[in-house]
C-alpha cells in the first residue's frame, strides 16, 4: 500500500466550535495507532489544518484525499474518526453515509472563488503552503519590477472597489494618497468587521492571512507607506493569533521588515486590537482609535488619504480588498475586470443567512441576480415558507422585496432599490418575519452603537426607535409613518458618518416596500406576520391541549387556568401578550391571532 | 531686573506672550508656569502641540514637565552653572550665532574665557543633571530657529539671583535669540502690576521710566515738573529698610497694598523691625498681618472699585475700571494718596477729586516710553510700551534695532559660580525651597477668603520625597515640625516625588504655617533680593 | 488666496480657511452649537451645514476647507428643515426649565429654540436622567442639560492640556464624564464653563444670583498674577456676582481658577471699612473719620521729616495697585517728603 493520504480538517472558528480540534486530535491518535500496524500510512499521510470553506453549518467538515481523489465529509465528530481512518484511509472505502450531499456541491459550484479560493485548501499557519500556491509572487513582482505608479494604474484598471462598504475605487484612492507630499504615509487594514452576522474578514484572516498581508505590501509600496497597521477586533482571538504568526513568518522570510525582497523598500506592520465598537469600522473613528482616542468619527474632508493617521496621508482598505490584490497583480487587471458587472468588477464575499437552507460564507461574481444566490447557492427558503424579502448590507442596509428578486447584486443594483452592499451581509426573510419588527431590530443595534457625537445619529435614531417600538406595541398613531420618513431622511442627510447616514435605511426601505404592514400595525392594530405580541390575542386550542400545565407555569400574570390533563384557558383580560405560553407549549396548542 | 538692565539697558519681558506659541524651542527655568502664570502656560502648551520643543529646568517635577521634551532636575541654587555648561556645549559644538555676536554685542572674549571650566561633566557634578542632558538641552535651544527663555523667582530669589539673570541673558545673546519675534529673555512677573510699579518709579534708584535719580539732568527735569527740589541720594531698597528700622535710622513708614510681615523672608526679623518703628501707616483692604502692627490703618479699594491702569508682564498697559463702590467709608487709593500729598506739600484743593486719567497723562509727559498712551486710546485697546507717539501701535518685542545701552550693544558678562548662603549640614540636613500653588495667591489675603479656593487647598503642607519620608517614618498627611535657624512651623507632610530627595517645598500662602518664618534673609548683593528659594531646615515628628 | 461664492456673494480667503470662516467674513450668520474658533473643528452639532454645488449632501461648514471656485448656499428650505429637526431633537432630550436655569439668556440652545420657533416637539420621548451630583466647589454639572457638543472636553484637552473629562457610553446614553464618574478633580480653570453653550456647566458661585435684571458688565483687568488677563465683571448693586472673559482679547477668554472663581474677597465682610488710629503703642485701634486720619498721618510724617530728616521716612508702594497710585505714591515721597526711600515688594 503506497498511497498518499491527505486529511484536511476545517479549523476555522466555526470548525473549532463544532469540535474541529478534537477531530484533529482523534485523527492524530488514530494515525499513530494505525502507524504501528502499517508504517506506510504514517509516511505518506498528512494531517492538514485548513481554514473555513464557508459552509460552517455542516462542520466539522473533513476532506480525505487518497491518491488525489478527494471526498468531503460533513458533521464529523471525534468518535467517527476511527472508522474514517480504518475504512477510508486504510481500507480505501469511503464511508458513503457521512459524505456531503448534492446540496454541498450546488452551494460551492455556483460560486466564483478568488478571495476564498485557497481557504479550506491551505494551512493558514504555514507560510510555505501559501508560497506553494504562488503566495508572495505578486508582491515580489511589484517590488522588483514595477513602479508605484504602475501598481496604482493596474489597480485602477482592474476596477477593484473598496469591499468595506463604501465601494470607492481602490486605485483612485491610492492615487489621491500618493499625490500628497509627505514625510510619512500609513497603510491600514480594517479588520474590525462589526456587522452582526458578518464573518468574511475573520474567515480570510483565519484561513489565509498571508493573502491580506501580501495585499498590504502591494498597497504600501504603491503609496510609499513604511508603516502599516492591522486594526482587528479583540473578539477574534484565533484570527489575531494566526495574524501574529503570519506576520512573524513573513518577517522571517524577508517579506516584511527591512529591504523587502532585496529592494530598498521597508515595511513594518503592527497589530492594533479593537475593543468591539461597531463605529470603529468607520475609517476616521478607526484612525482615532489607533491614535489612542475614543473611537469617534471625524468630519471628512479632509479625507484620510490626505490627512489620516497622526495627520499623515493614510490608506485604509479592508481585509477582502487587500486579499484581492495578489490575484489582480498576478493575473492582470484585464483578467479581473472581465469578472463582474459593468461598474462593479470582480467578486464579492457574502455572509448568507436567515430563513434559507444553505447558510454560510459565499463568493459570487458581481452582478449575480439575487434569485440565483437565494435559490441556487442558498437552496431556497427553509421549510417551504414564502420568500418575503432580503436584507442586505448589514444593520444599516435596506430590505429588498419579492418584486426585485431578479436584481443583480452589485454596488449600483443594491443602491438602486434603497439598500447597499455594505460589507456583504445578506439576511433572507420569509412570511413569518414582521418588517416593522425587523426595522426596529436593526435600529436597536445602530442606536446602541452610535458613538453619540452627532445629534441626528445620537438622538434621531433614538426617536426613530421609540416610534417603531410604539408601533409594534400597538401605540402607533396616525402620522407616525410620515414622521418616521421625515426623521429618517433628516438623520440620513445630516449625520456625520456612515453609521448615521445609513442607519435609517431599514426604516426607509421597509416603509417603501411594506407600508401596508406599518398601516396594519397602526390602523388595525394587527401584526400580519404574527410577530408583535402586543398586537396578538393568545388562546389555547382545546382539541390540542393535553393539560400538561407548562403554559400555566410559564405565565407570570396567572392568566392561564385549567385542571391537570384537562384543556387550559387563557383569560385575555389578564394576558399581557408576553408570548411565554406560546414558547412553552410543546403541542402547538397555544395560538396567536 | 538689575541683571537685565546691565546687559540690555532695560529690564522687562523682551517679547510678548502671544509669540510663545510660535517658538521652536522654549526654555523654562525657575518658573512653575502652569501654577503661577496659568494663562502664559497655555501658550507654551499650544507651542508644544504645534511641535515646539520644551526644556524645563526645575528641581521640582512641576506640572509643566508633563509637556516637556527634556526635564533638567538641577540642584537648587545651581542655575548659573547649568546655564554656563549649556553655553560651554554651544561653543564647543559651534552652535553660537557669530553674526549676532559680532554685530550686536560686546565683552565676548572675556566671557568665552570664563566658560572654559564649565564643561558638561563639571555641570553634571555641580548640578546633578547628567552631562548628556546638558548637551541635549544646549542643542535643542541653540539649534532652534527661534527660542525663548522664560524665568521667574525660581532663579532670582537667590543670593546670586542677579548672576542667574545675567547668565540667562548671555545664553540668549550667544545664540542670537534677541531682537526678533518669538524668542528673547522673558521674566514672568508674579503680580498683576509689578511691571507697572517698577515703571512708575516705585524703586529707590529711579524715577518713572527707569530714569536714574542720581543723574543731574534727570533730577532737574523732575524738579521742574514737580516744582520742588529733589534728593539725588539713592534710597533704601525694601530689604535694607528692615535693618534701618532696627537701627533706628528709619522712623516712619507708609506701606500701601503689601503684606511684608508675611511675605518677607525671615519674618520674625521683619516683624520686629516694623514693631520698632515710631510711626507705621498701612493702607490695605484687609486687616493683614502688617496692618495689625500699624499706628494708622487706611481702608483702600479693591481693583473692582477703582479706575486706573495695570501693566502686565509683557509691558501691556491696560485699563482697570470701577464696577462697584468700595464698602463703608473705604476710598479709592488714588484719592487717599492724593489727599495725603496735598496735605504734606500744603498745596492743592482738598475738595477736588483726583482724576486717574490726568495722573496718567502726567507720567506720559515725563516718560517718553509711554508718551503715546492715554485713556482714550486705552478705551478701545491695550498698548505695549515703548509707545512713544499717539499713532504708535505699541511694541511687541524689544531691541529690534538696538539695545538701550550706550552704543546700542548688549554686554556679555562672565558669571562665576556662587554658592547659596545657607547649605544643608548635619543639623539642618534638608534644602527648603518655597513658592506658590495654583489655588492661592501670595499671602492668601484674597484667595483664602474665597470659599472654593480654600476648600480645594485649605492648609499648608510640606512636600517631601518618599525616600526621605521613609527615613523619617512619616506617612502622607501626618504632622511635621520644620525648623530652620530662624524659626519653626508645624504642618502636614505631603509625600510626593515632585521634590527630589533632600529637598522639601513649602508654599508661602499660609499665615498659620508661614514658610517665611524659616527662610533666610541673605541677600543678593546687587539686586538686594532675598534668598527665599534655598535655605537649610531640619524636619522632625512633633 | 481662494475665491468662492457664498449666497451669491464673492469672497477671497487664505488657503486653510473653512467655509464657515469664509461665510463669517461675509457677515453671514451660520448657526453653530459645537464650534469655537479657538478650538479644532469638531462637526458634531450639524447645525452649520451648508449646500455646496457638486456635493450630494449638505456638509458642515466648520469642518470643510474652502476650495477655489466653490459655490456655497448657507440657507435653503432643505437646510432649514434639517437644522430645525436637529434643534428639535436636542430639545426632546433637554429639561424644559429655562425659567429657573442660571444660563437662561446666555444659552445658545435657548436662542436656537426661539429662532426656530419650537413650541411643540414632534419627538417627545425618553429623556436622560443623570441625577448624580458632583461635589466639587466651583462647577455645577447638570448632565441633563448637556448637548454633547464636546466643547468642554476639547477645551480641557486642547487648551488646558489637562484632560479631566472625556466621553463614555454609546448611543442615547453617551455622556461627558470624569474618570470613573468621580467628583471633578482638576485645575478648576473653568474654561469648560466658559465654553458650555447651555446650562450643563455653570459656576456654583453665580448659581442663584441675578441673571440679567439689574446686572451691569464692566470690562477690566484681573488683579492676580502678571498675565494681565482681561476680565468682565458682572455686578449687581455693589456685589460682584460673576467673572467672565471675552474670547477676542489677548488672553483669548481663557482664565485660571483664581481669576474666574477667586473674587469673593471683594465682597468679604472682613473688608476694612473705616480708617483706624492707634493713638499710642499697644493701645487698641479706634475708628476715625477720614479728616482725622489724613491730618494725623500728614502731620506725623511732616514732623518726622522735620525732626529726623527726609530719609527717616520710607514708603512701600504696591505691585497690586494701579500705575497712577504708584506714581502718586513715589511722588509723595520724592517731591513731598524729599526722599528716594521708595520701593515695593517685587522682590518677593
Amino acid at each position: 500500500m503506497n498511497s498518499e493520504i491527505v486529511v484536511s480538517v476545517c479549523m476555522g472558528t466555526g470548525g473549532i466550535a463544532a469540535g474541529g480540534d478534537m477531530v484533529m486530535k482523534a485523527f492524530q491518535e488514530e494515525f499513530a495507532e494505525a502507524g504501528v500496524a502499517n508504517a506506510t500510512v504514517v509516511e505518506h499521510s498528512r494531517l492538514h489544518k485548513v481554514g473555513c470553506r464557508g459552509f460552517c453549518a455542516r462542520d466539522v467538515l473533513v476532506d480525505i484525499s487518497v491518491n488525489g481523489i478527494v471526498s468531503t465529509y460533513q458533521y464529523i465528530q471525534p468518535d467517527m474518526v476511527k472508522r474514517l481512518v480504518s475504512d477510508h484511509c486504510i481500507g480505501a472505502r469511503p464511508v458513503s453515509e457521512w459524505l456531503v450531499g448534492d446540496d454541498y456541491h450546488t452551494f460551492h459550484d455556483n460560486q466564483t472563488k478568488i478571495v476564498l479560493g485557497d481557504l479550506g485548501k491551505i494551512d493558514p499557519e504555514s507560510i510555505d503552503e501559501y508560497i506553494r500556491v504562488d503566495g508572495y509572487k505578486a508582491a515580489e513582482k511589484v517590488l522588483t519590477t514595477m513602479t508605484p505608479a504602475e501598481v496604482i494604474e493596474t489597480v485602477k484598471k482592474s476596477g477593484l472597489r473598496g469591499r468595506g462598504g463604501g465601494g470607492f475605487p481602490t486605485g483612485v484612492k491610492w492615487g489621491f494618497c500618493a499625490a500628497n507630499d509627505s514625510d510619512q504615509y500609513y497603510i491600514i487594514c480594517n479588520a474590525d468587521e462589526g456587522d452582526p452576522g458578518a464573518f468574511m474578514d475573520r474567515s480570510v484572516v483565519e484561513g489565509n492571512p498571508h493573502a491580506m498581508i501580501e495585499g498590504m505590501i502591494i498597497g504600501a509600496y504603491a503609496i510609499g507607506a513604511t508603516v502599516g497597521y492591522v486594526y482587528i477586533r479583540a473578539e477574534y482571538p484565533l484570527a489575531v493569533d494566526r495574524l501574529h504568526l503570519a506576520l512573524k513568518e513573513a518577517k522571517e522570510k524577508g517579506f516584511l521588515g527591512e529591504k523587502l525582497f532585496g529592494t530598498d523598500f521597508n515595511l513594518k506592520i503592527k497589530v492594533k486590537l479593537g475593543a468591539g465598537a461597531f463605529v470603529c469600522g468607520e475609517e476616521t473613528a478607526l484612525i482615532a482609535s489607533i491614535e489612542g482616542e475614543r473611537g469617534m468619527p471625524r468630519a471628512k474632508p479632509p479625507f484620510p488619504a490626505n490627512k489620516g493617521l497622526w495627520g499623515k496621508p493614510t490608506i485604509i482598505n479592508n481585509v477582502e480588498t487587500f486579499a484581492n490584490l495578489p490575484h489582480i497583480l498576478n493575473k492582470g487587471a484585464d483578467w479581473y475586470a472581465a469578472i463582474g458587472s459593468a461598474k462593479s468588477k470582480g467578486t464579492k464575499v457574502i455572509a448568507l443567512t436567515g430563513k434559507i437552507r444553505n447558510t454560510g460564507l459565499i463568493e459570487i461574481p458581481m452582478g449575480m441576480p439575487l434569485k440565483e444566490i437565494i435559490f441556487n447557492i442558498g437552496g431556497g427558503i427553509e421549510g417551504d415558507k414564502l420568500f418575503k424579502a432580503v436584507q442586505t448590507g448589514g444593520p444599516s442596509g435596506g430590505c429588498i422585496p419579492q418584486q426585485h428578486i431578479d436584481l443583480p447584486v452589485d454596488y449600483e443594483g443594491l443602491a438602486s432599490v434603497g439598500s447597499m452592499m455594505g460589507s456583504g451581509g445578506m439576511v433572507v426573510l420569509d412570511e413569518t418575519d414582521c418588517m416593522v419588527n425587523i426595522s426596529k431590530f436593526f435600529l436597536e443595534f445602530t442606536q446602541s452603537e452610535s458613538c453619540g457625537k452627532c445629534v441626528p445619529c445620537r438622538l434621531g435614531t433614538k426617536r426613530l426607535l421609540e416610534i417603531l417600538t410604539r408601533i409594534t406595541e400597538g401605540e402607533g398613531k396616525e402620522g407616525d409613518i410620515e414622521l418616521l420618513q421625515e426623521l429618517a431622511e433628516d438623520v440620513r442627510d445630516s449625520s456625520l458618518c456612515g453609521l448615521g447616514m445609513s442607519a435609517p435605511n431599514p426604516v426607509l426601505s421597509t416603509i417603501k416596500y411594506f407600508r401596508h404592514e406599518y398601516e396594519a400595525h397602526i390602523k388595525q392594530k394587527k401584526c400580519p406576520a404574527k410577530v408583535c405580541n402586543k398586537l396578538l390575542t393568545f388562546f389555547i386550542r382545546q382539541d390540542m391541549c393535553v393539560g400538561c400545565g407548562m403554559c400555566m407555569r410559564a405565565c407570570s400574570v396567572n392568566a392561564i387556568s385549567g385542571e391537570k390533563k384537562q384543556p387550559h384557558k387563557i383569560d385575555n383580560s389578564l394576558c399581557i401578550q408576553c408570548g411565554s405560553c406560546f414558547d412553552a407549549c410543546k403541542f402547538s396548542a397555544v395560538l396567536k391571532e | 531686573m538689575a541683571g537685565l538692565a546691565a546687559k540690555f539697558g532695560s529690564g522687562a519681558m523682551t517679547n510678548s506672550v502671544a509669540e510663545i506659541a510660535d517658538n521652536d524651542a522654549i526654555f523654562v527655568i525657575g518658573s512653575n508656569t502652569t501654577e503661577n502664570h496659568p494663562i502664559i502656560a497655555l501658550r507654551m502648551k499650544e507651542a508644544v502641540a504645534k511641535g515646539a520643543k520644551l526644556i524645563v529646568a526645575d528641581p521640582r517635577k512641576i506640572p509643566l514637565v508633563k509637556f516637556a521634551t527634556l526635564w533638567l532636575r538641577h540642584r537648587p541654587g545651581t542655575d548659573s552653572v547649568l546655564l554656563n555648561s549649556m553655553m560651554n556645549v554651544i561653543l564647543a559644538e559651534g552652535l553660537e550665532d557669530k553674526d549676532f555676536i559680532n554685530e550686536r554685542t560686546e565683552g565676548y572674549e572675556a566671557f568665552v574665557e570664563s566658560l572654559a571650566p564649565f564643561t558638561p561633566e563639571y555641570g553634571e557634578e555641580m548640578t546633578g543633571v547628567p552631562a548628556g542632558d546638558i548637551i541635549k538641552a544646549a542643542r535643542i535651544y541653540a539649534e532652534a530657529g527661534s527660542a525663548g527663555i522664560y524665568y521667574a523667582m525660581g532663579i532670582t530669589q537667590h543670593v546670586m539671583g542677579t548672576n542667574n539673570v545675567m547668565a540667562v541673558g548671555n545664553l540668549a545673546m550667544l545664540t542670537g535669540n534677541l531682537g526678533k519675534p518669538a524668542c528673547g529673555v522673558n521674566p514672568l512677573r508674579g503680580q498683576n502690576n509689578v511691571q507697572g510699579a517698577c515703571d512708575m518709579g516705585g524703586l529707590p534708584n529711579v524715577y518713572p521710566g527707569y530714569q536714574k535719580v542720581d543723574v543731574p539732568a534727570i533730577q532737574e527735569k523732575f524738579e521742574k515738573a514737580w516744582g520742588t527740589s529733589l534728593s539725588a541720594k539713592i534710597g533704601l531698597p525694601a530689604t535694607m529698610m528692615t535693618e534701618a528700622m532696627l537701627d533706628g535710622s528709619l522712623k516712619g513708614m507708609y506701606i500701601f497694598g503689601e503684606n511684608p510681615a508675611l511675605s518677607d523672608p525671615n519674618t520674625t526679623h521683619s516683624v520686629k523691625a516694623f514693631s520698632s518703628l515710631e510711626f507705621l501707616v498701612v493702607q490695605d483692604i484687609f486687616m493683614t498681618e502688617t496692618a495689625q502692627l500699624a499706628d494708622v490703618v487706611l481702608p483702600g479699594a479693591s481693583f473692582a472699585e477703582k479706575n486706573g491702569t495695570f501693566t502686565c508682564s509683557e509691558r501691556r498697559v491696560q485699563r482697570v475700571r470701577k464696577a462697584i463702590n468700595p464698602p463703608g467709608q473705604a476710598k479709592s487709593d488714588l484719592v487717599i494718596i492724593d489727599q495725603l500729598y496735598k496735605r504734606i506739600v500744603g498745596d492743592g484743593d482738598l475738595t477736588h477729586t483726583v482724576d486717574p486719567s490726568s495722573v496718567f497723562d502726567e507720567v506720559a509727559g515725563l516718560w517718553p516710553g509711554i508718551a503715546g498712551i492715554n485713556y482714550s486710546r486705552l478705551q478701545e485697546t491695550s498698548l505695549q510700551w515703548p509707545c512713544p507717539t499717539a499713532d504708535h501701535p505699541g511694541t511687541e518685542y524689544l531691541f529690534k534695532d538696538g539695545f538701550n545701552r550706550e552704543g546700542g550693544k548688549a554686554l556679555f558678562s562672565p558669571i562665576p559660580f556662587v554658592s547659596s548662603k545657607e547649605l544643608p549640614d548635619k543639623e539642618f540636613p534638608y534644602v527648603l525651597t518655597t513658592g506658590r500653588q495654583l489655588f492661592h495667591y501670595h499671602t492668601g489675603t484674597m484667595t483664602r477668603r474665597s470659599t472654593g479656593l480654600n476648600r480645594v487647598s485649605p492648609e499648608a503642607f510640606v512636600e517631601i520625597n518618599p525616600a526621605d519620608a521613609d527615613v523619617l517614618g512619616v506617612a502622607d498627611g501626618e504632622k511635621l515640625t520644620v525648623s530652620s535657624r530662624r524659626g519653626t512651623i508645624n504642618l502636614k507632610a505631603r509625600v510626593s516625588k515632585i521634590v527630589p530627595q533632600n529637598v522639601v517645598f513649602i508654599p508661602f500662602h499660609y499665615r498659620e504655617a508661614a514658610a517665611n518664618l524659616l527662610t533666610s534673609d541673605a541677600m543678593d548683593p546687587i539686586c538686594k533680593i532675598m534668598e527665599a528659594k534655598v535655605c537649610a531646615v531640619k524636619i522632625e515628628k512633633p | 488666496m481662494l475665491n468662492l461664492n457664498i449666497d451669491g456673494k464673492d469672497v477671497s480667503v487664505a488657503k486653510g480657511t473653512t467655509v464657515l470662516e469664509a461665510a463669517q467674513k461675509l457677515g453671514i450668520d451660520v448657526p453653530t452649537l459645537c464650534h469655537d474658533a479657538r478650538l479644532k473643528p469638531f462637526g458634531a452639532c450639524r447645525l452649520c451645514i451648508v449646500e455646496i454645488a457638486g456635493m450630494p449632501k449638505p456638509v458642515t461648514s466648520c469642518t470643510t476647507p474652502a476650495t477655489e471656485g466653490m459655490v456655497v448656499k448657507t440657507n435653503s428650505e432643505r437646510l432649514y428643515r434639517l437644522r430645525k429637526t436637529t434643534v428639535e431633537l436636542l430639545l426632546s432630550d433637554h429639561p424644559n426649565d429655562c425659567m429657573v436655569c442660571s444660563s437662561s439668556g446666555d444659552c445658545t440652545l435657548q436662542e436656537l429654540a426661539y429662532l426656530y420657533g419650537i413650541r411643540e416637539n414632534r419627538f417627545v420621548g425618553e429623556v436622560r436622567d443623570h441625577s448624580r451630583i458632583d461635589h466639587n466647589p466651583f462647577i455645577i454639572r447638570d448632565q441633563n442639560k448637556c448637548v454633547m457638543c464636546g466643547l468642554c472636553v476639547r477645551v480641557c484637552d486642547e487648551v488646558q492640556g489637562v484632560g479631566a473629562i472625556g466621553y463614555s457610553e454609546r448611543g442615547f446614553e453617551a455622556k461627558v464624564i470624569t474618570p470613573f464618574g468621580h467628583d471633578l478633580d482638576c485645575e478648576f480653570c473653568g474654561q469648560c464653563v466658559s465654553v458650555c453653550p447651555t446650562g450643563a456647566l455653570t459656576g456654583s458661585l453665580w448659581s442663584g444670583k441675578p441673571r440679567s435684571e439689574g446686572v451691569v458688565k464692566t470690562d477690566t483687568t484681573c488683579t492676580y498674577c502678571g498675565c494681565g488677563c482681561n476680565i468682565t465683571l458682572r455686578t449687581h448693586g455693589d456685589k460682584v456676582i460673576r467673572v467672565e472673559s471675552a474670547s477676542d482679547n489677548h488672553n483669548r477668554g481663557w482664565l485660571c481658577v483664581k481669576g474666574r472663581f477667586g473674587y469673593e474677597f471683594i465682597n468679604s465682610n472682613e473688608r476694612l471699612t473705616t480708617p483706624l488710629i492707634r493713638k499710642e503703642k499697644g493701645a487698641p485701634f479706634e475708628k476715625a473719620t477720614w479728616e482725622e486720619a489724613l491730618d494725623y498721618v500728614a502731620g506725623k510724617f511732616t514732623s518726622l521729616q522735620q525732626q529726623h530728616g527726609s530719609d527717616s521716612v520710607a514708603g512701600l508702594c504696591s505691585a497690586r495697585c494701579t500705575n497712577e497710585e504708584n506714581y502718586l505714591f513715589q511722588k509723595l515721597f520724592r517731591a513731598g517728603l524729599g526722599t528716594n526711600n521708595v520701593d515695593h515688594c517685587a522682590r518677593y
